[in-house]
């Protein structure tokens, strides 16, 4: 070990731009989203970073434009991977192949995401296949071992994926990240669409991984009590940005960012005792057409002048990110 | 006037496919008291949104209500049973839409993407008053501004697609009080938004059930906002209910194993990091129903001979305003 440990994936000023095009014939182009701007963090090795926030706050795009499922507009995505490290957002697509074993993905739905025209074996066993790592019997044990591992029996690799439910479809996806043996793995709202008694045993599974082949998480997620649950780090968005990122306990406990404190007061609880805040008014910013300044000030109740006029600076404080006018650096 | 608006008596909806009878709601009683808001709470399959389809008829081909009574008190001293009114009854015109309505999950598929958002609500207003179209369109106008919508008037010609989901929800919620049903049926109607709409809808429910003194039913899977809006719950699995009463008994000291472990899988609750709580197993298929307790291959505390057999338990009142069905639950709970 070395005395300063090296971050497995250092983002930096990540963006992702998409043009809208006007109607009509000559499709000129009107505008743009920033559907992610300028996202940075740092994500060392066995941890897990939370990715939590609203529809259309770009946390999808930031987890696919780091994987290269989508080609980030500028930004630096710095993967540190055995002695190794590796520019990925501007990779050519024959040096980035090898790397695509390392990083994987997991994906919210599991119906979609599972051909049904394919074997459960063949689905969990194609990666291999396209990366040439195993064939015949070699590949065929690689998947009975991997499908045991997440709780199937190798049997299951003959079925189809209709014949499962929606736990053991997330599960069949879950081996088929695996079986490459990644470092990093991108679950995209892996479990949002499990009813809860099913999703508790995939998140169980999920740390349980972790803690034996030592994966790094990046979790996206809306549910923040998932998020809570399974996560070291939390980074909130909003339009695009991140607001705050700090450990998920001070999170919790001290949220900082008038959105992050409103964001978390807004969800329901199952003890009736403790009551949610329903006050926080206004829609999410459409990132289209960003207020001007800090994203959030229409919606937020401590908004000051300053607050619509510049974009406030994601700033380090103790051991915090930040991206708040209120919340002076220099105090 | 009755003090139920809602009774419901031994229910039974199956759906007749080719693979047999599949029993989705397998004998559901319970009543609903005007101004009340009572949540029926379950995971998928459990036959929840089935029992609500069930109150507003609207159980299609090869479903089928095969027994039970769902009585309908009007606020006027009639008693309808909606389980076995004629298809094409005048009363059955008057109970969708009249004097029950329902919200939808999903707001885009329940507003006609052709028609527009003033033409919709008028329509529910004109099949069910004796109003002018002028008439009609005023009263869209002032319950479109009750829901919150901005510059209600220039919303009326607009169509769903130009509208935010939240804004859509509120749409939906618009038309279905704006008939002034006696019974409101909320199907998971938040479910497809983001907390921080969700929380507005919530609380624009709440408002409007204070305002307009309507009775809920209301469907969710999520227990945090059956906590939050509720003031009965009814716990379902597998097509019965194992669990009703208040909610601060149910959800503060559940006495069900079942709904025990569901607010134990819940994350976020203990300690970061801790193993959750998870039930073993799935929810079995309709088609193999285990026989008695219907929970009992799931359950901790399931003793052989005794909760395998016979039929399911039926709800027996353990404590004030708080029914369980299950034969071990006196000896768990060391009662």
């Amino acid at each position: 070990m070395t005395s300063t440990p090296q971050p497995l994936l250092s983002v930096q000023d990540l963006c992702k731009f998409f043009p809208i095009f006007s109607k009509g014939f000559f499709q000129r182009k009107a505008g743009v989203v920033k559907a992610v701007n300028e996202v940075s963090f740092d994500l060392f090795p066995g941890e897990t970073l939370g990715l939590v926030g609203e529809s259309g706050c770009g946390k999808t795009t930031t987890g696919r434009a780091i994987l290269r499922a989508i080609d980030p507009t500028s930004g630096k995505v710095l993967f540190h991977d055995q002695g190794q490290t590796h520019e990925l957002s501007g990779l050519p697509t024959p040096e980035l192949k090898p790397l695509r074993t390392r990083m994987q993905m997991i994906f919210q739905d599991p119906f979609s995401s599972l051909n049904p025209r394919m074997t459960v074996g063949d689905i969990v066993g194609e990666p291999l296949k396209i990366h040439r790592l195993a064939k015949g019997t070699e590949l065929r044990d690689r998947v009975a071992a991997m499908l045991e591992r997440v709780g199937l029996r190798p049997e299951h690799a003959i079925r189809y994926p209709h014949a499962f439910s929606g736990g053991q479809r997330q599960r069949i996806g879950i081996a088929r990240a695996l079986v490459m043996n990644p470092a990093l793995i991108v679950a995209d709202e892996a479990v949002s669409a499990l009813d809860v008694s099913v999703q508790a045993q995939v998140i169980n599974l999920l740390e349980d991984l972790q803690e034996e082949f030592h994966l790094t998480y990046i979790f996206i997620a809306h549910d923040l009590s998932v998020v809570k649950h399974i996560c070291d780090h939390i980074a909130v968005m909003y339009a695009g940005r991140i607001v705050e990122l700090a450990p998920t306990d001070e999170l919790f406990s001290a949220p900082k960012h008038p959105y992050t404190r409103a964001l978390l007061s807004c969800v329901p609880h199952p003890d009736p005792d403790i009551k949610m805040n329903f006050d926080l008014h206004g829609e999410v910013a459409d990132p289209a057409n960003l207020p001007s300044g800090c994203s959030f000030h229409p919606r937020c109740s401590e908004c000051i002048e300053r607050c619509s006029q510049d974009v406030p600076d994601l700033t380090t404080r103790d051991e915090r990110l930040l991206a708040c006018h209120l919340i002076d650096p220099d105090q | 006037m009755n003090k139920n608006v809602l009774e419901v008596d031994d229910l039974r909806t199956s759906f007749f496919t080719d693979e047999g009878e599949l029993q989705a709601v397998r004998g559901v009683t319970f009543h609903l008291e005007r101004g009340r808001v009572l949540g029926l709470v379950g995971e998928s399959g459990c036959g929840k949104s089935v029992t609500s389809y069930s109150v507003m008829r609207l159980i299609q081909e090869p479903g089928r209500i095969v027994g039970g009574q769902i009585l309908l008190h009007t606020g006027d001293g009639r008693t309808l049973d909606t389980a076995t009114l004629n298809e094409k009854s005048e009363e059955l015109y008057e109970v969708r839409g009249g004097l029950v309505s329902m919200i939808f999950q999903e707001p885009m598929t329940a507003l006609s993407p052709v028609h527009s958002i003033g033409n919709q609500i008028c329509e529910a207003i004109l099949l069910h008053q004796d109003v002018t179209q002028a008439d009609a369109e005023r009263l869209a106008v002032d319950m479109l501004g009750k829901v919150g919508i901005p510059g209600p008037e220039e919303r009326l010609s607009q169509y769903p697609h130009e509208l935010s989901g939240g804004m859509r929800q509120r749409v939906v919620i618009a038309m279905a009080l704006v008939c002034k049903p006696e019974l409101l049926i909320a199907d998971e109607p938040t479910t497809a938004l983001d907390v921080t709409i969700q929380a507005q809808v919530l609380r624009l429910i709440k408002e409007l059930q204070a305002e307009l003194g309507t009775s809920v039913l209301f469907i969710t899977h999520d227990l945090g906002v059956i906590a939050q809006m509720a003031d009965d719950v009814a716990v379902m699995y597998l097509g019965r209910i194992v669990e009703q009463g208040s909610v601060h008994a149910v959800l503060k000291a559940p006495l069900h194993p079942y709904t025990q472990a569901l607010l134990r899988s819940l994350p976020g609750l203990s300690g970061t990091r801790e193993r959750l709580a998870s039930i073993e197993g799935t929810v079995p298929n309709l088609r193999e129903i285990p026989p008695g307790c219907p929970f009992h291959p799931r359950c901790e505390a399931f003793k052989e001979g005794l909760c395998d057999t016979g039929a399911a338990p039926e709800l027996e009142e353990l404590a004030a305003d708080h029914r369980v069905a299950c034969v071990r639950a006196k000896e768990v709970n060391g009662l």
